[in-house]
């Protein structure tokens, strides 16, 4: 055949990398994988990110993938390169983000013999990757290389980790790349049964008071167009979950912004009270849900998600449906009658806008010092909504996801499932290299920050122009939260030193501001968005401060605390009661 | 089949990959799902490069779907089918070995030979006896050689069929594939 060329191993991964379209990767070398970067001078196409550490080539692949939609790709050394990368395998598979691993691995015939820097990586990654290959021949490249990008972005997208042999890297064989798979295992169903996708439209016709929740799914499907359309056609509310976040315009009247655990209150009181709730591409984590029995207590579900294992996992469908976000709600969009107009879907709305009021989770109270809620908010409000917003985990995350008003789609990138702390930086990072015509904000914690602030390296040395805002509370913000309502403010381990972060930003050569009040904040985010380089916006803010409501773990939307006065009350019946 | 429990036992059969690191995957699948396998049976099938596999799960109420739909998410894992409730044919296979002196072998060979199972291996001190059947059937013998002492017992775990022209391929138990089956176009890219 013409096409087919000998070549080595690790060209071979390279010729294949370009095949699947990839113009980037972040990676870190080491021994088992050398040969595969001695071969990249030969690929000018292929930009290679030094990291500082392979967790960061693994979360800065997830915030590139998330941010474009495209795979993500992270190359590590055997060993201890590779057992970096496991943090950000998780990540990445509990939020269904397309991504290859590639690890270099001792030569074959030093498997097993616990060499230097050997470890079964197959074997540690098996639980934390959609799917993964030990390569033990070079001949198999291709193929498996064709076939992994095909499974992480197929169906529920996912990390897919290739360990290949530095002999099977040097070796040379035949190239000749397959046009397709064949995976009989593997085959995912895209479109929703007709019969279903009717019985879901009559469902949602005859309903009084549905409710739509959007997760992940609908970004990860890019089904925007799909999702709006249904929500006006039919007038329904549309609530986002945390990783359905940009999945729906937050400026939009039928917006309702998130449920659950630190969620608008009006949602959960909603979702108490609704009679079908049209749930797309989310997994009724247990932090939307609560309590599971008492979760929807009134509602009949219709359940859409492309993977069939989600469906009756927490909660039972009604109308399960199976398949693709976008083609699913395209079916449906035929199917529903436009009711928007129709006087219970005009009384339930002017119910929930009732709720909204009674309960305005969102005011920001009068303080003396920063509040962090009132930085997200003027973020918010000098970006007009249009920047990527990438989160670390903890307070933080919340207050941005509550009071980030989110204009453009899939701007929202946050660790949701595993809920990873560093992810910040990198993920940041990523989302800035994949979408160089956005502004990307890496909202972070002095807590998280600290946890991946290397690949503050990566960025000064890449010049990626990412804006820090880091929200300083001196404390492991969440944790003490958790300490403060549950153990009597018992603060163990969580108060926090922090370096100075302007010195750090010098030290890195990034431009550094410090904001300390109100009138300092709008005037900041102004001179960082100006700025064409990195810049660590450093919010020193209110040390205390806690998110609400809350629904504490495992309780339900009875129980929810949406001020602090509720909770001490709630914590002296706790007392009285043990 | 609730048990005392209240935990069912499952009877799972699959078709998957033959490939190294394909066992590791599924009990590595289970563990972390935290089901409960009672006993694993694999080996080669009718197709070259495809193994079966007989499942016994112990499943908590309500959890018996995810393990076949879970099963069903490993890309190594070709075809799945719950035959719980399906006519079909299960058997376990055990080696026993049993001590046995001249005053009791006589006796134990009158058991062996009620049972139809067979003896293997004979010794001046003891005996191995080789039988079929369903769990009871062995459970049952068991229990009548343990007065005699037991040595050593190795069991394969059941390998189960369902019975007549129903192929556990063919079939798929699982509510959405069945939609899927009538309506879902297989195959194809985001
Ligand atoms: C890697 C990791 N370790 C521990 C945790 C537990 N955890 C959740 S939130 C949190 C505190 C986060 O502190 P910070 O980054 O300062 O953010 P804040 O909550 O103060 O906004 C911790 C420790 C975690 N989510 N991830």
């Amino acid at each position: 055949m013409a096409n087919r060329k000998k070549m080595t191993g690790a060209q071979m991964v390279c010729e294949s990398l370009l095949r699947e379209g990839v113009e980037v990767m972040f990676g870190y070398p080491g021994g088992a994988i050398l040969p595969f970067y001695q071969t990249l001078p030969q690929y000018p196409k292929l930009r290679h990110i030094l990291v500082r550490h392979e967790q960061g080539a693994g979360h800065a692949a997830d915030g590139y993938s998330r941010a474009t939609g495209r795979v993500g790709v992270a190359v590590a050394t055997s060993g201890p390169g590779a057992t970096n990368l496991t943090t950000a395998l998780a990540t990445a598979q509990m939020d269904s983000s397309p991504m290859i691993a590639i690890t270099g691995q001792v030569p074959r015939s030093a498997i097993g013999k616990d060499a230097f820097q050997e470890t079964d990586v197959t074997g540690v990654s098996m639980p934390v990757t959609k799917h993964n290959y030990l390569v033990m021949e070079t001949r198999d490249i291709p193929r498996i290389m064709k076939e992994a990008f095909y499974i992480a972005r197929t169906g529920r997208p996912g990390p897919v980790l290739i360990d290949i042999p530095k002999d099977v890297q040097q070796e040379e064989a035949e190239f000749e790349y397959p046009d397709g798979v064949d995976l009989p295992g593997f085959r995912p169903v895209l479109d929703g049964h007709p019969a279903q996708i009717k019985k879901a439209a009559g469902l949602i016709d005859e309903a009084q008071r549905p409710l739509i929740i959007a997760g992940h799914g609908v970004i990860i499907s890019r089904a925007y167009a799909e999702l709006l359309d249904l929500a006006e056609k039919t007038g329904i509310p549309v609530i986002t979950t945390l990783l359905g976040i940009s999945g729906f315009p937050g400026d939009h009247p039928l917006h309702m912004g998130m449920p659950g655990m630190h969620g608008l209150a009006w949602n959960n009181l909603a979702i108490d009270e609704a009679d079908v709730i049209v749930a797309i591409g989310m997994r009724f984590d247990d932090r939307v849900t609560g309590k599971v029995s008492t979760f929807a207590p009134r509602a009949k579900i219709v359940h859409i998600d492309i993977d069939p294992a989600e469906i009756g996992k927490n909660v039972k469908a009604h109308v399960p449906i199976v398949g693709d976000v976008k083609r699913v709600l395209t079916q449906l969009n035929q199917h529903v009658t436009a009711r928007h107009d129709h006087p219970d879907r005009k009384e339930w709305r002017r119910r929930v806008d009732k709720m909204k009021k009674e309960h305005p989770s969102l005011r920001i109270r009068d303080a003396k010092g920063l509040l962090p809620q009132y930085v997200c908010s003027a973020l918010s409000e000098v970006t007009h909504g249009d920047s990527i917003i990438v989160t670390g985990v903890g307070q933080h995350q919340m207050w941005a996801a509550q009071h980030y008003v989110f204009r453009d789609q899939g701007t929202f990138i946050s660790s949701g499932g595993l809920g990873t702390m560093g992810f910040e930086i990198p993920a940041a990072m990523g989302a800035q290299v994949g979408r160089p015509d956005k502004t990307v904000w890496s909202v972070a914690g002095d807590g998280g920050f600290q946890m991946t602030l290397p690949e503050l390296g990566t960025i000064a040395q890449e010049k990626i122009p990412v804006k820090f805002a880091i929200l300083n509370n001196s404390f492991l913000g969440m944790v003490r939260q958790w300490q403060e309502i549950f153990y009597q403010r018992q603060y163990v381990a969580t108060p926090l030193f922090s370096p100075d972060f302007m010195k750090l930003a010098e030290a890195y050569g990034m431009m550094g501001l410090r904001v300390k009040d109100k009138a300092g904040v709008g005037p900041a985010i102004h001179q960082a968005m100006k700025h064409d380089g990195p810049v660590i916006v450093e919010f020193v803010v209110v040390e205390e401060e806690s998110v609400y409501p809350m629904i504490p773990p495992g309780l339900s939307v009875n129980e929810m605390i949406e001020e602090p006065e509720k909770m001490v009350a709630m914590q002296d019946s706790k007392e009285a009661s043990s | 089949m609730t048990n005392a429990s209240g935990t069912t036992k499952q009877t799972i059969v699959a078709l998957v990959a033959d490939r190294p690191g394909v066992l590791n995957r599924i009990a590595s699948m289970f563990r972390r799902r935290n089901f409960n396998i009672e006993s694993l049976a694999v080996g080669h099938s009718e197709q070259p490069d495809l193994s079966r596999m007989t499942f016994v799960v112990n499943t908590a109420p309500g959890s018996a779907e995810q393990v076949t739909k879970q099963l069903r998410k490993l890309i190594d894992v070709v075809k799945v089918s719950d035959i719980t409730d399906e006519p079909m044919v299960a058997r376990e296979m055990a080696l026993i070995k049993v001590k046995a002196t001249p005053t009791t072998r006589s006796e134990i060979i009158q058991f062996v030979e009620i049972f139809r199972a067979d003896i293997v291996d004979v010794s001046p001190d003891s005996l191995v006896i080789e039988i079929t059947g369903d769990e009871d059937k062995i459970d049952a013998l068991v229990r009548l050689m343990r007065p005699f002492g037991l040595k050593e017992i190795m069991r394969t775990g059941r390998v189960a069929m369902p019975r007549g022209s129903a192929s556990a391929d063919a079939e798929d138990q699982d509510e959405e594939l069945r939609y899927r089956a009538n309506g879902g176009k297989p195959d194809g890219e985001k």
